[in-house]
């Protein structure tokens, strides 16, 4: 029997790179979870139970203020108060604190409302779609639609297309740069709950404010009545009674000074609760009467109280991702199979080997139906998202290389006939990026291809780094001709070209940036840019 | 049916992964009641032939209504909302939740439909939920991803 499961073991190493089944990878001890290949960039604990946000510093400081002030008030206050006043200021306290900590807790460690990214089939299949409403009859070239209208309760809704979840968002998702997730029902993303919230920890988000506002307003105030009864039995004297329990005047400054921001922040929520919005609705002013026009909000059920109790006690989805569910090889070629799976041909012929694939480009010689743009959200999503697609060893280290466009400019023109989209691209040198990009850097402005409005670099790089991913299988460096090492030469710079102008480490919600230019002709507004 | 492009299945695994490396038809979602879940009920071209319409219509029919009755916010769901609030949501620990239930439901119908009405015609469905509840997956089993 030993011998079995050693034979086992051996044969695993041998062949893990090609894959091994699922029994096999349950026989070893470690077994991957679906939190630890998860898209996005949550941090994920207790083996995928709980999960934040990236950065939780601040959620680490509310709690350490609010645990602070409270033992301090427990300790100090509460000794006093309990036998000159009543045992109940100790035990209101005590459930109070109980309760806006479990609260917080279940807003910081719970999923948001998550929406799981496409598959690549998916992605592909809404590409086609696009492409189709696209295709047919227009020789200038002209961009993807990124919205789509629908009707809901008869009034009209864009829906955007989130790029680097490749999905077209449902109505009131968005997407939060810094967690890199789309969120359903997004309301903003907290720092000092360290996590989204989202239509599925909303209200515990709003009970904890509601019940930290009573907390703090409860502290103060006893804090105050314990200073105010020692001054009295002190003859009057406040400075006295400061000096036999300072530790009251600490709790009490800073919950005086904490009670204002939080009793404004439960009042909005209160307001956004009652009329069924989210902040994110409200900022943008999504459903504000001063329009000119008539917007009624079509989610909101009518009436305050009924909104309030849908909100709060309506029923609301299980989480989406199945955290702690087992990888398989299935579901790890699911999520990381890049778009094209059956290209298997040589890259000469590259117009003609990407139609095989699902995608079904139509690749004219002169324009190119950029099929979507990546308006990076920011760069770690699109790296994530596109490096995704993009084999471990793409050749970043030689991108540097091609940082001299110039001069392949020139090599690549002769490539011209057999891989047009390559000079189409490099002909108009770094291109018109995103308005990321325009909003964030003053670089020179050149080529006013006036057609040509966004960044072609994305879905080119997606192919081509695949094509070139899936050469890498099948030959060594070595075997690669001159023409495929330029492809992937160039393919890694547009990837390097892509990280270097985009925004990068900018939080920058570009919804917002959306909604001011919406439409088809959005890109009219980007500026070009070369490198 | 052929299987040889079920490469992508294994054992125990059939009824959650559907196969790779086949035609894929994706039902999108239906926006037009709001956020609620529910899919449209336009049947696509590229099941023409190989479904009746009636029995698509049937099958997305009975899922929207299963996912009506998951988001339907009626007495009893806020009861079971507002007794969680009060136990500080610990009751979640033993209970499931009414949408988790109806996920359920959901899951055993697209279980059934596969065997009854989409596996001997070749196709088989995905489980939203497995999707993210964002499309229902009709996998064409014996066609290649180019058709």
């Amino acid at each position: 029997m030993t011998l079995d499961s050693e034979y086992q073991l051996v044969d695993l190493t041998a062949i893990h790179s090609e894959g091994t089944d699922s029994m096999s990878e349950m026989a070893r001890d470690r077994v991957t979870k679906k939190w630890e290949v998860f898209a996005g960039r949550n941090r994920f604990y207790c083996d995928g139970r709980l999960m934040t946000a990236p950065n939780g510093g601040v959620f680490l400081l509310t709690v350490f203020l609010i645990t602070g002030t409270c033992t301090l008030f427990f300790i100090y206050d509460c000794s006093y108060l309990a036998e000159k006043v009543t045992v109940a200021i100790p035990i209101i306290g005590g459930l109070l604190f109980i309760f806006t900590m479990s609260s917080l807790l279940r807003t910081s460690l719970s999923d948001p409302g998550i929406i799981p990214r496409a598959t690549p089939e998916e992605a592909a299949y809404v590409e086609k779609q696009i492409e189709v409403t696209n295709s047919a009859n227009s020789p200038t070239y002209r961009p993807p639609p990124r919205t789509k209208e629908v009707l809901v309760k008869g009034q009209t809704i864009k829906l955007k297309y989130c790029f680097t979840c490749k999905i077209f968002r449902p109505p009131r998702a968005s997407h939060c740069s810094l967690c890199d997730n789309c969120v359903d029902r997004f309301d903003h993303h907290c720092p000092w709950v360290g996590n989204c919230v989202g239509r599925r920890n909303y209200r515990f988000f709003y009970m904890f404010i509601v019940s930290l506002a009573f907390l703090a307003v409860f502290i103060f105030a006893c804090a105050i009545a314990h200073l105010i009864l020692i001054t009295k039995t002190n003859d009057g004297q406040f400075l006295e009674a400061v000096k036999e329990s300072p530790p009251s005047v600490i709790v009490a400054t800073i919950c005086f000074f904490s009670v204002w921001s939080i009793l404004g922040l439960a009042g909005f929520h209160t307001y956004l609760t009652t009329s069924n919005q989210t902040t994110n609705e409200d900022i943008k002013g999504s459903f504000a009467s001063k329009r000119g026009q008539e917007n009624m909000n079509p989610y909101s059920q009518g009436n305050v109280c009924l909104n309030c109790f849908y909100i709060l006690c309506g029923p609301v989805t299980p989480s989406l991702l199945d955290r702690r569910g087992i990888v398989t090889d299935d579901y790890r070629a699911e999520i990381s199979r890049p778009v094209n799976a059956e290209i298997n041909q040589p890259i000469k012929s590259y117009g003609v080997a990407v139609q095989n694939g699902p995608t079904q480009v139509t690749m004219n010689s002169t324009d190119m139906p950029g099929i979507y743009r990546q308006t990076t959200e920011t760069t770690d999503s699109n790296a994530g998202s596109v490096t995704h697609l993009v084999s471990n060893e793409q050749p970043l280290a030689i991108a540097p290389v091609l940082q001299k466009t110039t001069e392949h400019q020139y090599t690549s023109q002769t490539n011209l006939n057999q891989s047009p989209v390559y000079s189409n691209i490099l002909s108009h040198a770094q291109v018109p990026l995103s308005k990321s990009q325009s909003y964030a850097n003053n670089l020179n402005v050149a080529e006013g291809k006036g057609e040509v409005g966004d960044l072609h670099l994305d879905p080119v790089v997606l192919r081509d780094a695949h094509i070139v991913d899936k050469r890498k299988d099948d030959k060594l460096d070595n075997d690669m001709t001159l023409q495929d090492k330029e492809n992937s030469l160039l393919s890694a710079s547009r990837l390097r070209l892509l990280q270097d102008t985009t925004m990068i480490e900018s939080a920058l919600d570009l919804d917002s940036l959306d909604d001011s230019s919406l439409g088809t002709n959005s890109q009219a507004g980007l500026m070009k840019v070369v490198v | 049916m052929s299987n040889h492009h079920n490469n992508g299945s294994r054992a125990g695994e059939t009824e959650q992964m559907a196969p790779s490396q086949c035609l894929k038809v994706f039902i999108q979602r239906d926006y037009s009641e709001g956020t609620v879940v529910k899919f449209q009920t336009r049947f696509p071209q590229e099941l023409d032939g190989r479904l009746e319409r009636q029995a698509f219509e049937a099958t997305i029919n009975r899922l929207n209504s299963y996912f009506a009755e998951a988001e339907n916010a009626t007495c009893s769901t806020y009861c079971e909302g507002c007794l969680a609030c009060l136990t500080a949501y610990l009751i979640y620990i033993c209970k499931e939740t009414h949408y988790e239930k109806c996920l359920k439901k959901v899951s055993k119908f697209v279980a059934e439909q596969n065997q009854t009405v989409y596996e001997p015609r070749g196709l088989k469905l995905t489980d939203p939920s497995m999707r993210g509840l964002r499309v229902i997956e009709i996998s064409c089993l014996d066609r290649p991803p180019n058709a």
